[in-house]
């Protein structure tokens, strides 16, 4: 067990003690800390910045520039009732808020927000968590929150919330193809799974950053698919105001909202930070030679890049409009799952040599046009008796009897 | 015994994992709710996926979490929804005549199977992995490339045909669904 924990964090190296836990416990703390106060402030900055964009002031009422309105929105959602609707699964719908929340907090965890320290002889990686899987964890993690989503919409007894979780559910499958494809790709180049050395891989200089180094292709479909699997505009049908009311969350209400509106919020952030790790360095940047402060620049470019992505989500809000759901599953589907694979078999074969690499990219070249073909030939498709293919005998069951069973008696 | 062979962690871990297994389990078979029983599945899963990290194997953790927990289960949920579960369900038919005496018969035979080889055969020794021979999977990168290699080079004719059973699996989907869609326009031409 201790090899094993060795192998991801040189804190462990020497087995665990005393002073290890409390190095383990102070990063938990501080982990948490900095996640809860970044949400305050996201919020803050996305009402903010949303309301500069569309020519209004925002909050301005409580603090110095409206700073302390959140808190006061999160006090007065404590203060409100907490309803719990009568056709409502009462277990589901209690639990379902915390199944977005910790999804959210494991993922955060698993992010590098600067480089080694040395405290009292032990290394020390200012990171909550590196495990061996560290890209998979986030993976599986961003599979799981679909639960608290599709059982809140579900457990609510109620239309529109099931609508919206039925919404969710497909959205966020669709989406996670073209992710896993794109982390693929970054874990092809790096030859390592920990979100540790997928940052040190990209250590030497701008042009090393997966970015730049796996073509900029990648790069812009995890940016689609991530948005995406945040449920952030343009790909909000989940909370679509004009369609479903107000989304999976509609029944919610006082605490149990505000968990829900803390996820987002927190997603959003450690969203914009996974694109940061995986494509722009993570801390990596230019450090001055200043004397015992050589470990806080990492922590600044950290957070100027993740700061960029995070009103590049607000900008996204303010500027474009929502997707249709067709839209939004073609997009899926029929754009970026076949570039995304595409693409990593392109940069798997130059990995091994250039000229697998133009092979794979021939043979890729000819497998799109054939898509592309059948994409046509499937649009022009008439929807109709005449254009499906014709029945072929008879099916192991009559539909009469299957309709007995399910259906009872009729 | 079983304390000088493994260390209070492990054995910790491992009844953790197994409760979380059983009671899952359990709980599949036992509860009404169709969504509470998947629930319950995905409990089973998390067990399962703390086994694996507890026999070294991270790679099949995760991969059990992504693939089973986060892409099959919401499948079954999803379809759960639509067909939903308000619907009152009829136990008590039988659609295959004597089907739960087949089902004990099948439950005996599977879990006397079982018994009978952890006994007898030397599949279970309590060593790491049967892949490799006796050798304790490597951590972090390395199980990767042990499990690549095996998938890929001992076992490639297997995964191909797992591929293949895919495929036809989905085509085999897509050519229902469309020629369910050809009797049902016929049936509405017929009532109309």
């Amino acid at each position: 067990m201790n090899q094993l924990l060795a192998s991801s964090d040189p804190l462990f190296a020497h087995g665990v003690n005393g002073v290890v836990l409390l190095i383990v416990l102070v990063k938990v703390l501080v982990g948490f800390g900095a996640l809860m106060g970044s949400v305050v402030i996201m919020i803050w900055f996305e009402r903010k910045a949303i309301s500069d964009m569309q020519s209004r002031i925002g909050p301005q009422r409580w603090g110095p520039f409206g700073l302390l309105q959140t808190l006061a929105d999160g006090l007065k959602l404590i203060g409100k009732e907490d309803l719990v609707p009568a056709e409502a699964d009462r277990f589901v719908f209690k639990l379902a808020p915390y199944l977005v929340l910790i999804p959210a907090l494991i993922t955060f965890a698993l992010i590098p927000i600067g480089g080694t320290l040395h405290i009292a002889g032990h290394a020390v990686m200012l990171q909550v968590a590196n495990p061996p899987m560290g890209i998979l964890l986030m993976l599986a993690m961003s599979g799981v929150s679909v639960y608290g989503v599709m059982l809140a919409g579900w457990s609510s007894g109620s239309k529109y919330p099931l609508l919206s979780s039925v919404r969710a559910s497909a959205q966020m499958i669709s989406y996670e193809a073209a992710l896993g494809m794109t982390i693929v790709t970054i874990i092809l180049a790096t030859g390592s799974l920990s979100t540790h050395n997928i940052v040190t891989a990209q250590g030497g200089g701008i042009w090393h950053w997966n970015i730049i180094r796996l073509g900029v292709i990648p790069f812009v479909v995890f940016l689609i698919a991530i948005t995406a699997e945040l449920n952030r505009p343009p790909f909000d049908v989940v909370e679509a105001e004009s369609e479903l009311v107000g989304g999976f969350h509609t029944e919610y209400s006082s605490f149990r909202f505000a968990v829900f509106f803390l996820a987002e919020f927190m997603n959003t952030i450690t969203m914009s930070a996974i694109i940061v790790t995986l494509f722009l360095g993570g801390p990596a940047g230019w450090i001055p030679n200043v004397a015992h402060l050589k470990w806080v620049f990492p922590i600044i470019w950290f957070v100027l890049k993740t700061t960029g992505f995070a009103f590049a989500y607000v900008w996204f809000r303010a500027a474009l409009p929502r997707f249709r759901y067709d839209q939004l599953m073609d997009l899926g589907w029929k754009r970026l799952i076949p570039l995304s694979l595409g693409w990593m078999l392109v940069v798997a074969g130059f990995l091994i040599a250039p000229a697998w690499g133009f092979l794979m990219a021939a043979a890729v070249f000819m497998a799109w046009t054939l898509l592309t073909r059948a994409f046509t030939l499937g649009q022009s498709r008439e929807v109709g008796s005449e254009a499906v293919l014709p029945v072929v005998g008879e099916r192991p069951i009559p539909g009469r009897t299957i309709r007995k069973f399910t259906d009872g008696e009729s | 015994m079983i304390g000088a062979t493994y260390a209070l962690a492990s054995i910790l871990v491992f009844v953790t994992a197994a409760l979380l297994i059983l009671v899952g389990a359990v709980g599949v078979i036992t509860l009404k709710n169709p969504v509470h029983s998947a629930l319950s599945l995905i409990m089973t899963l998390f067990g399962v996926a703390v086994a694996f990290v507890a026999q070294g194997a991270d790679f099949l953790a995760a991969v059990e979490i992504i693939v089973y927990a986060g892409a099959i289960v919401v499948l079954f949920l999803f379809v759960i929804m639509f067909l939903g579960v308000d619907r009152k369900e009829h136990v008590h038919v039988e659609p295959l005549v004597g089907q739960r005496a087949f089902a004990a018969v099948g439950v005996v035979v599977t879990v006397g199977g079982l018994i009978t080889l952890m006994a007898r055969s030397h599949w279970v020794t309590g060593a790491m992995s049967v892949s490799t021979k006796g050798v304790a999977l490597a951590s972090g990168q390395d199980n990767v490339k042990q499990l690549g290699t095996a998938v890929f080079t001992t076992y490639l004719f297997a995964f191909e045909a797992t591929a293949v059973l895919l495929v036809i699996a989905v085509v085999g989907a897509v050519l229902l669904a469309r020629r369910e869609r050809a009797l049902q326009s016929e049936e509405v031409e017929v009532e109309a």
